[in-house]
């Protein structure tokens, strides 16, 4: 099971308390862990990347394992460690704004 | 015994303020979604414990929330704002086309009939309509497409459509408005929209008397008269006796007729409220003296009411959808400042006392009168 960690305002938003079991199906990468996400928490559509571009919104970036993997193509494979589920995914809201 | 709700979007959260009829001792709850910006919060007007509310935020977009017992409990609906067809350009700051792309949801407005239909007016400017109480939402494409669309832009806010008007006497006319286009009417439920801005001039613009390109910041409508409307402008205040044909304006004695807020007394269609701020480049009121101004004539001839505003050192602002009236007798009027007071008046403005002094900036306030 893939461990997810979301920032407070969206697990607000969608009713979760701590972090998030998922069984993904296939390779475990970006795409495929949100398409889970987002397939048992529909209201967090729209709200981590763009609804129709799929595009990360700006102010979101996904971290694990120490490294920044924003940047990542959204179809490459997560590091085997959080695939096991001994590392979440997080997907962290930048410290930014007012 | 009547009962008011307050509802108030902030820069931080909404807020619910319930009273009796006296409107003298209130209840406050909230925040609801603390940390969002809310920037509308309205209910049905045929189901009063159907509430929609626009949230958003910088880093997790919109999101659509509803309410069916009066704002004790939310539940987030569909939050897709997709613009119909190929979305074209509009005319950015500097002149040049740039494409529509939606940031947020400014204004909504539940329909006068059906609890499940809702419409939103959107940044960048349009117009959307949900008929399953805010599941899905479909836009009302005429009015981008009706022609003058590529020649729109923002103001300094954004290019949003901020006001909504259904016309309580005709279901297929609906007005709209947005910054910095103008305002529009369409009398076929949506189909198709032209611009009624005859009669604004907006020095400020190449063509100061130009079809589109005005800075409207807000209008109202008295039910009874559907025809009749007032408009806030960017500077001026106008009426308008023909359902937006021709304006004229009705500033009259104002210390300023910059502004934003413009509301209609509940019982009183001739009786109109404004609170007057300094200027485009100084958001606050003159003087320092926090100001309505109530018109009994339908304009031209205003007086300050000021009892129980301060009237000194006031730097706050008002914003357009920040003054709400309710219908009890004597009708209640209610507005909000960025400084975070919501003020109400339970005698038609005559004097004020602040209900709440410290939310976040306000953004938005409705009111509900209920039974």
């Amino acid at each position: 099971m893939i461990q997810v960690a979301l920032p407070a305002h969206l697990r607000t938003l969608a009713a979760i308390h701590g972090d998030v079991s998922l069984e993904v199906k296939g390779q475990a990468t970006i795409r495929s862990v949100l398409d889970a996400l987002e397939a048992r928490y529909p209201m967090l559509r729209g709200t981590i990347r763009d609804h129709v571009t799929q595009q990360r919104r700006p102010y979101v970036r996904f971290f694990a394992c120490q490294e920044d993997l924003s940047h990542e193509p959204p179809d490459a494979p997560l590091p085997a460690q959080v695939v096991s589920g001994a590392e979440p995914f997080f997907i962290v809201g930048a410290i930014a704004g007012g | 015994m009547s009962k008011v709700r307050v509802l108030v979007g902030t820069h931080k959260g909404a807020f619910v303020l319930e009273s009796d009829g006296k409107r003298e001792h209130w209840d406050v709850s909230g925040p609801h979604f603390g940390g969002w910006e809310i920037f509308h919060v309205k209910a049905s007007p045929v189901d009063p414990n159907r509430l929609y509310a626009s949230q958003c935020s910088g880093w997790f977009g919109q999101q659509i929330q509803r309410s069916s017992d009066g704002g004790k409990t939310w539940q987030p609906v569909g939050n897709k704002f997709t613009y119909d067809g190929v979305p074209g350009t509009h005319q950015w700051y500097d002149g040049t086309a740039h494409p529509w792309e939606f940031k947020r949801v400014w204004h909504l407005e539940p329909s006068l009939t059906d609890p499940d239909t809702v419409y939103a007016g959107v940044e960048d400017a349009a117009l959307f309509r949900s008929t399953d109480g805010g599941e899905t939402w479909q836009e009302l494409a005429g009015l981008r497409g009706h022609g003058s669309g590529p020649h729109w832009q923002p103001g300094a806010g954004g290019m949003c459509l901020h006001t909504i008007i259904l016309d309580p006497a005709d279901p297929q006319r609906i007005f709209i408005a947005i910054s910095a286009a103008g305002a529009f009417r369409t009398d076929d439920g949506g189909q198709t929209w032209r611009p009624i801005n005859r009669g604004l001039h907006s020095e400020y613009i190449p063509e100061p008397t130009a079809e589109v390109g005005h800075c409207v910041h807000h209008i109202a409508m008295h039910p009874s008269r559907p025809g009749v409307l007032f408009m806030q402008k960017h500077w001026d205040v106008m009426r308008s006796d023909d359902a937006g044909d021709s304006w004229r304006e009705i500033s009259g004695n104002l210390p300023t007729d910059f502004g934003f807020a413009i509301d209609v007394h509940a019982h009183e269609p001739e009786t109109i409220y404004v609170v007057p701020i300094k200027s485009d480049s100084e958001h606050y009121p003159p003087d320092a003296k926090l100001r309505v101004y109530r018109s009994r004539t339908g304009g031209n001839e205003w007086e300050p009411l000021t009892k129980g505003l301060p009237q000194s050192d006031c730097y706050v602002n008002v914003l357009r959808d920040a003054m709400a009236v309710d219908s009890l007798d004597a009708c209640g009027v209610y507005f909000g400042t960025t400084g975070g007071q919501v003020y109400a008046s339970a005698d038609g403005g005559d004097s004020w006392a602040p209900i709440v002094r410290d939310l976040p900036a306000v953004l938005s306030v409705e009111v509900q009168t209920l039974p």
